[in-house]
C-alpha cells in the first residue's frame, strides 16, 4: 500500500515536472523565436559585423574626423544589394555615439531616395529634422541653394563660434541622381567642399557606376572617396556566419537550452547534405539576406514539439526558396491553356521568334486536333479566344507594340473588339514534343 | 490533413478557422507558423501569388478576421493612384484600435508623408507591439503607380522602424514585378491551383438541402467533366453550377427519373451545358436571360449567341462592295491583274513570293487598300455597268458604320481614304450563296 502511494507520488511529481520542463521549453522556444526572428526580420545589428573590418575602419575614420576636429566630407559606400552597406553605417554611428561629445553634437539627417523624390519634399525633411520648422516659418527662398544655407546658419545658435557638426546620409543615393539638375547633390556637396559648417554627405547605393550619372559640376563636388562592399568572403567563412548567425548568444536566460540549441548548430554545420545546400545557395547569391530567408523560413517550423532545427527542415526551407515560380504557374493551367501554349511555343520555333497573332495560334491548334483528334473535344474558336486572352494576362506574352492584325470575326468584333495585337513569347522551359 | 496547431492561439479559433478554409490547410499553416506569435517580427514583405480564384484573399481575410489580428486590406484596382492607396491605408489604421470613434479624414500625398504619419499612427494606436499587416490585393497595379510606390512597401518594416508586415496579393509571378535596379526580395508563396479532387468537395460544399449530398456531387461530377478541361476558375464554376442545377433537377421533378438514374439525367442536361460553354461561359447572354430561356424549355437549337448572328441584309450594291473588300484586303496587289482583267500574262514567282510563302494572308489579317483599287474591283465584279454615283459612296460610308469596314489613317487624309474588311469568310461566304457566284471560287485561291 505504502508502496503503491510512493509510485503515485513519483509519477505525480515527474508529471509536474514534466508538465514544468515543456512550460519551462514554450517559454524558452518563444524567447528563440523572438531573437532569432529579430535577428533574421528586423536586421537588428547585433554583434560585430564580419570580412568588413577595413571599411568600417575607413568610416568610422571618417566620421571621427568631421565630428571631432570640424573637417568637411563626402563619401559613397557602394555595393551590390544585401551587402551589408546600411548595416555597417549603423555600426559605425552606434559606436560613434559612444563618445559623450559626439553624442551632444552631431545632428543627423537621414534621406532617403525612395521616400524623397524630389528636391523640395527633400528640403523639407531636412528642415524638419534638424527641427528648424518654426526658425523658418514662412520664409520664402528664391533657391535651393539659400535655403539651405539659411538652415546651416540658424544651426550656429547662441553663442556657438562655429555650428555643429551636421551628417547627411543619403539612402538609395542613385535615386537622387534623377532628380531635376541634381540641385540638391550638387548644394549638398557644395557646402561639404566651402562652407564654414563642418559637413559630411554619405551616400549608400547599389549602383557600381553611380560615378557616371553624376553631372560634371556635382562630380567635381564629390570628394571620390567610395567605399566598396563586396561580400568577399569565401565559403569556409559563409558557414562561419551561417553558424554565427543561427546561434544563441550567451545572455539567454536559459543557460542549458542554449547550449544544447548551438551544439546542434555546430552539429548542422558540420553535416554534409547542409553543407551541399549552402554550396547551392553560396553559389545563386553570396548575401545575407538570401541566408536570413533560408534561415527564417527553418525557424518557423521551430515548435514546442521540435524544439531544434534539423537537417530536414533546411532542405526544405531551401526547396521552398527555390521553387521555380513559372513552372508552379503552367502547372496551374488548364488543358486548352496549355495546348495553346503548346501552339505558341511550336510558332515561336517554326518562325524563329517572329511575331504571332490569334488567328495563327488557333490554325496552329486545328492542325494539333487533326493530329491527335481523339484526347480532346474540338473547342469553339470563341471558347479558345476566351482561354487565349487569359493566358496573355498571365504567362508572360508581350505584345508587340508595332503591328497590330484585327482578328476577321464579325461577331467577336462587334461586341469584343478585340485588336490582338501580335505577341511575341517568352521563351518556356520545356521542350514539346 | 493536418491539424492547425499554434501556441500563440486557442484550439477552438484555430478549428473554426480550419473548417472555414477546405482545401488550403497546408497554406494556412505555413502562414501561421511565419507569423509566428503576435509580437515576434515576421518576414518584412511576404509575396502571395497564384492563378485566379485560388483563395489568395479568400485565406487571408479569413485568416486573420478570424484571429483577430490588427490588419489594414486594400485593393489596389479600387485605389488605382498611389495618393487614393496612401489615405485609405491611413484610414483603416485609424479604426484598427478600438477607441477611435470615427475615421477623420487624413491628407496624404507622397510616401514620405505616409511613413511619417503611419509611425505617428501606430505608437498612437493599443497595438502593443503587436505586427500590424498590411494587405494589397491585386498588387500588379503598384507596378503602374509612381516607380518608388512597390521598393518602398516592401521595405516599409525598416524605414518606419516598426513590426509591420506588407503582404502582396497577385496572379503574376515576382519576376514580373522586380524593379530593375533590385530592391527588398520578400518572401513568396505559391497558392497552388485546386485539383479536381479539391474542385469537386468545394463545389459540393454548398449543396441545396432539398437534395441529398451524392445526388449533388453527381451532377458536380458531370459538369467538370464538361468544362474542367477549358476552366479551372473556381468562381466559374460556382456560377455555372448554381445556373443549371435547376435542368439538372427537372427530370427527378417531373417524375421521370429518380436520383438514382445517372444515364437519364446526364442525358438531359449534357446538351445544356454544351450549350452553356458557348453562350453563358463567354458571357455572350445573360444568365438571368439563360435561366428564362431553361424555363421557357425551348429547344438547345434555337438558342445563339452573339457570335452566331452571322447573317445581315444589305443592299444590293453593299454585298458587292463588301465582297470587293474582301478581295481587296486578302488578295496582294499584284494578283488583281490576273484575277480581273480579260486578258493577262503570267506571273513569275519572284524570290519575294518563296520567301513569305509560309504565312498565308489569311492569317496576317486584312490589309488596308485605297478607295480606288476597292471601285475597280467592284466594277469587275458586278455584271452591268455601276455608275459612280453618290449612292455608292454612301453606302461604303455605311459599311464603315456597321464596322464592317474600318477606316485606316486619318480622317481628313485627302488622297484618298484607305480602308480595310472586318469580316470573316465564312461571312462572305454567306453573302456568297446569295449570289452563286463563279468569281469568287477564283478569289478564293489566294496567295501563293
Amino acid at each position: 500500500m505504502l508502496s503503491f502511494l510512493f509510485k503515485v507520488k513519483i509519477s505525480a511529481m515527474s508529471k509536474r515536472k514534466s508538465k514544468e520542463s515543456s512550460s519551462a521549453n514554450g517559454e524558452c522556444i518563444s524567447q528563440v523565436q523572438r531573437i532569432l526572428r529579430e535577428r533574421f526580420c528586423h536586421h537588428h545589428a547585433t554583434g560585430k559585423p564580419f570580412g568588413i573590418e577595413h571599411q568600417y575602419r575607413h568610416l568610422l575614420e571618417l566620421l571621427k574626423r568631421t565630428t571631432v576636429h570640424g573637417e568637411s566630407n563626402s563619401a559613397l559606400i557602394i555595393g551590390p544589394r544585401g551587402s551589408g552597406k546600411t548595416m555597417l553605417l549603423n555600426h559605425v554611428l552606434k559606436e560613434l555615439m559612444e563618445i559623450k561629445q559626439i553624442r551632444e553634437n552631431l545632428l543627423e539627417v537621414h534621406l532617403n531616395g525612395l521616400l524623397q523624390t524630389n528636391d523640395k519634399v527633400a528640403l523639407k525633411e531636412i528642415t524638419r529634422q534638424l527641427h528648424l520648422e518654426n526658425v523658418v516659418g514662412d520664409k520664402v527662398f528664391g533657391s535651393f541653394a539659400e535655403n539651405l544655407a539659411f538652415l546651416l546658419e540658424a544651426l550656429r545658435k547662441g553663442d556657438r563660434t562655429s555650428s555643429c557638426p551636421v551628417l547627411f546620409i543619403l539612402d538609395e543615393f542613385d535615386l537622387f541622381v534623377h532628380h531635376k539638375n541634381q540641385t540638391l547633390l550638387y548644394n549638398l556637396f557644395d557646402i561639404s567642399q566651402s562652407a564654414q559648417t563642418p559637413v559630411t554627405v554619405i551616400g549608400l547605393t547599389c549602383r557600381q557606376d553611380i560615378l557616371e550619372l553624376l553631372e560634371k559640376r556635382v562630380k567635381s563636388r564629390f570628394s571620390h572617396r567610395q567605399i566598396y562592399l563586396m561580400n568577399s568572403f569565401d565559403f569556409k567563412q559563409y558557414i562561419k556566419i551561417f553558424k554565427e548567425q543561427l546561434s544563441l548568444p550567451a545572455e539567454f536566460l536559459d543557460e542549458s537550452f542554449a547550449q544544447k540549441w548551438n551544439n546542434n548548430v555546430q552539429h548542422l554545420s558540420e553535416d554534409k547534405t547542409v553543407q551541399d545546400m549552402l554550396q547551392n545557395l553560396f553559389h545563386y547569391s553570396k548575401d545575407l539576406r538570401s541566408l536570413h530567408l533560408l534561415l527564417m523560413l527553418a525557424l518557423s517550423n521551430v515548435t514546442v514539439h521540435h524544439p531544434l532545427i534539423t537537417a530536414s527542415d533546411l532542405h526544405e526551407a531551401s526547396k521552398q526558396y527555390r521553387m521555380d515560380s513559372k513552372a508552379n504557374i503552367v502547372h496551374g493551367l488548364s488543358v486548352l491553356e496549355i495546348c495553346l501554349i503548346i501552339a505558341m511555343k511550336h510558332l515561336n520555333d517554326v518562325y524563329e521568334g517572329e511575331p504571332f497573332n490569334f488567328q495563327m495560334v488557333y490554325n496552329e491548334f486545328q492542325k494539333f486536333m487533326q493530329r491527335k483528334a481523339h484526347c480532346m473535344y474540338n473547342f469553339e474558336k470563341p471558347v479558345v479566344m476566351k482561354c487565349c486572352a487569359a493566358l496573355c494576362w498571365i504567362v508572360a506574352v508581350h505584345r508587340h507594340k508595332q503591328l497590330t492584325c484585327q482578328t476577321t470575326c464579325l461577331a467577336w468584333s462587334r461586341k469584343f473588339r478585340k485588336r490582338t495585337g501580335l505577341v511575341r513569347h517568352l521563351n518556356t522551359y520545356y521542350n514539346w514534343s | 490533413m493536418p491539424n492547425l496547431e499554434h501556441p500563440a492561439y486557442p484550439a477552438a479559433t484555430l478549428l473554426r478557422l480550419e473548417s472555414l478554409v477546405p482545401c488550403r490547410e497546408s497554406q494556412v499553416s505555413m502562414l501561421l507558423s511565419i507569423f509566428g506569435e503576435r509580437q515576434q517580427f515576421t518576414f518584412p514583405s511576404i509575396f502571395i501569388y497564384g492563378h485566379t480564384s485560388s483563395g489568395k484573399t479568400y485565406v487571408m481575410q479569413t485568416l486573420l478576421n478570424t484571429l483577430q489580428l490588427p490588419h489594414v486590406f486594400v485593393n489596389c484596382v479600387e485605389y488605382f493612384t498611389s495618393r487614393l492607396l496612401l489615405e485609405e491605408i491611413l484610414i483603416q489604421l485609424q479604426n484598427c484600435s478600438f477607441e477611435t470613434k470615427h475615421a477623420s479624414h487624413v491628407l496624404c500625398d507622397t510616401f514620405n508623408d505616409f511613413v511619417r504619419m503611419f509611425k505617428q499612427a501606430v505608437t498612437s494606436q493599443d497595438l502593443q507591439d503587436q505586427t500590424l499587416y498590411i494587405v494589397l490585393d491585386r498588387a500588379e497595379q503598384l507596378r503602374e503607380m509612381e516607380a518608388n510606390i512597390l521598393p518602398a512597401f516592401l521595405r516599409l518594416q525598416e524605414l518606419t522602424d516598426r513590426n509591420v508586415t506588407v503582404v502582396l496579393l497577385s496572379e503574376i509571378v515576382w519576376e514580373l514585378f522586380r524593379p530593375s535596379t533590385g530592391c527588398f526580395e520578400p518572401f513568396t508563396l505559391y497558392f497552388p491551383d485546386y485539383s479536381i479532387g479539391h474542385l469537386q468537395k468545394i463545389l459540393s460544399h454548398n449543396h441545396p438541402p432539398e437534395y441529398s449530398a451524392d445526388f449533388y456531387a453527381a451532377y458536380i461530377n458531370i459538369l467538370l467533366g464538361v468544362f474542367y478541361m477549358v476552366c479551372r476558375d473556381l468562381k466559374e464554376l460556382q456560377h455555372l453550377a448554381a445556373l443549371n442545377f435547376s435542368k439538372y433537377c427537372e427530370p427527378v421533378v417531373r417524375g421521370e427519373a429518380n436520383e438514382r438514374d445517372t444515364r437519364k439525367l446526364w442525358k438531359n442536361i449534357e446538351p445544356h451545358l454544351k450549350k452553356a460553354m458557348q453562350t453563358v461561359y463567354l458571357r455572350e447572354i445573360s444568365s438571368s436571360q439563360w435561366e428564362r430561356l431553361q424555363r421557357d424549355d425551348g429547344e438547345p437549337g434555337q438558342l445563339k449567341g452573339l457570335s452566331a448572328h452571322a447573317h445581315v441584309e444589305l443592299p444590293y450594291y453593299s454585298k458587292f462592295l463588301l465582297i470587293a473588300a474582301y478581295l481587296a484586303s486578302y488578295n496582294p496587289v499584284r494578283t488583281d491583274k490576273r484575277f480581273f482583267l480579260k486578258h493577262h500574262g503570267k506571273i513569275k514567282k519572284t524570290n519575294f513570293m518563296k520567301k513569305h510563302e509560309k504565312t498565308s494572308n489569311h492569317l496576317l489579317g486584312p490589309k488596308p487598300f485605297p478607295l480606288d483599287r476597292l471601285l475597280a474591283i467592284l466594277y469587275s465584279i458586278v455584271d452591268n455597268r455601276v455608275a459612280p454615283t453618290a449612292n455608292i459612296f454612301s453606302q461604303i460610308t455605311s459599311l464603315v458604320t456597321l464596322q464592317l469596314l474600318s477606316l485606316v489613317g486619318h480622317n481628313d487624309q485627302l488622297d484618298g481614304p484607305r480602308y480595310k474588311c472586318t469580316v470573316s469568310l465564312d461571312f462572305i461566304r454567306a453573302i456568297a450563296r446569295f449570289f452563286s457566284l463563279l468569281h469568287l471560287k477564283e478569289g478564293q485561291s489566294i496567295g501563293p
